[in-house]
């Protein structure tokens, strides 16, 4: 686990770091699903972003307090307990408040639990750092995802329908280009970022700043035994460092462990 | 009850026409990244199928007999995660004693499974569309089978696309996408299914 020095625990600094220099869309490549899912405009994604906001500085700062509390086997239950208890916190506030947003939303609202980028940031920093950091660095991550969510939402809009935040941008003789708006624009969205990321990663190692490029994440494979990919937040799949001590006695230690966090989850509610 | 034919359209439609990964984006992760060669793509898709299948069958039960008669299914999301990390561990465990061929084959998938947003999606969907539990237990086995069929056919192309010549820049993942994007326009086509 990487420790950040001092100055880069102030609340201002956390913030930047989620909005520009680590941002989970674009320089990270976390939480892809609900990115390419709702992001059919700029509403869409900007609603999915706070919703995610929410959920992020609220588990940040929970975990963060209960972190000399929760032993270090059974964490990730643990963090996806207080994830979901909050997520389901949030699905309720919206769908009383923002009945139409959490319709278009639908399915994606509960599956803010699995987006990695809350598990990423519990794991990485809530974890380890003290709650006013660890509140301002889920509001800085927020903030940067609901940024991404928001432009990629208003890009797909803009060429699916010629509208930004539903009011007609382009003029009328424009012609739609419906694709956009459905399932595959998605994917050529994202295939655009993710070159226009690695071009700049191209010419940042040229320009001999190693240091920099690494920063900048292509995608998360999944195959984390082979990952080349240096300062990743998922360490959940860190296998090489404990799973092989910790694999034999974790597996008897969760499903109990679970129970008792289950009833944690409902007190803290 | 559902008549044999709900059953079969549903598994068509679950599996081809809003197919998991292509259309809803559900279980992108693995469909990205386990799909370099088409047999480890194959066995992930098996690995999915498998803990799908289980986790609606497990998920559906649990929400019909325990959080409606207690009132709480304002806890689902909560139960159903618990339920989906306690499920492939459990499977983990029992295929290790059981049978080790099999475990060999699947033991790395399946702990990515948890995570992997696709299981819990068919969980939620099965309740949020009232589904029963035989009907959600074919919407989950169809919406795994989409999902292997998608990744396998990923695996294939990606297979063949290796060495071609791309510019840098498009170089990995972007050209997984770009591909998983005209896949996508293909699979717009079987809407015209039903």
């Amino acid at each position: 686990m990487s420790n950040p020095k001092k100055k880069a625990d102030s609340p201002w600094n956390r913030l930047v770091n989620g909005l520009f220099k680590e941002n989970p869309t674009f320089v990270l490549m976390l939480g892809m699903c609900p990115t390419l899912a709702v992001t059919t405009s700029a509403m869409n994604g900007l609603g999915m972003g706070l919703a995610t906001t929410a959920v992020l500085m609220m588990s940040n700062l929970i975990i963060s307090l209960l972190r000399k509390v929760i032993p270090n086997r059974v964490r990730i239950p643990a963090f996806i307990v207080i994830i979901a208890t909050f997520v389901t916190v949030v699905q309720f506030l919206m769908e009383a408040y923002l009945p139409d947003i959490n319709a278009a939303l639908g399915i994606y609202i509960p599956l803010i639990v699995v987006n990695c980028i809350i598990l990423g940031r519990a794991e990485a920093y809530a974890y380890s750092n003290p709650p006013i950091p660890s509140f301002f660095d889920g509001l800085g991550m927020g903030l940067g995802f609901s940024f991404a969510l928001t432009c990629i939402g208003a890009v797909r809009e803009l060429l699916g329908a010629g509208k930004i935040f539903d009011t007609m941008v382009l003029p009328k003789s424009y012609v739609p280009i419906n694709i956009f708006v459905l399932a595959p624009g998605a994917f050529f969205v994202l295939a655009a970022l993710t070159a226009l990321q690695n071009y700049i990663r191209i010419r940042l190692k040229k320009a001999g700043k190693a240091d920099k490029a690494a920063k900048i994440q292509s995608g998360c494979n999944e195959d984390c035994m082979n990952c080349k990919e240096e300062g990743c937040s998922k360490r959940f799949y860190d296998t090489k460092k404990d799973a092989k001590t910790d694999a034999k006695t974790d597996a008897k230690a969760k499903p109990e462990a679970e129970k008792k966090e289950e009833k944690k989850g409902g007190e803290e509610k | 009850m559902t008549s044999m034919k709900d059953l079969l359209i549903l598994l068509i439609s679950s599996s081809l026409v809003s197919n998991v990964v292509l259309s809803q984006f559900l279980g992108l992760c693995p469909f990205l990244g386990v799909s370099k060669k088409v047999k480890t793509a194959s066995s992930m898709g098996v690995a999915v199928i498998f803990v799908i299948t289980l986790a609606s069958a497990v998920a559906g039960v649990i929400y019909k007999f325990l959080l409606v008669p207690l009132h709480i299914e304002y806890l689902q999301t909560i139960v159903f995660i618990l339920v989906i990390a306690a499920l492939v561990q459990f499977v983990e465990m029992f295929l290790k004693k059981t049978s080790p061929a099999l475990y060999e084959a699947l033991g790395v998938y399946l702990p990515l499974i948890t995570t992997n947003c696709a299981v819990l999606g068919v969980a939620l969907t099965n309740v949020q569309k009232e589904y029963g539990i035989l009907t959600g237990i074919v919407n989950g086995f169809g919406t795994a089978v989409g999902f292997t069929v998608a990744i396998i056919i990923l695996a294939g192309i990606r297979e063949k696309t290796q060495y071609n010549d791309v510019p840098e820049s498009f170089k990995g993942m972007p050209m997984v996408l770009l591909t998983a994007g005209l896949m996508a326009i293909a699979f717009c086509g079987f809407s015209g299914l039903l």
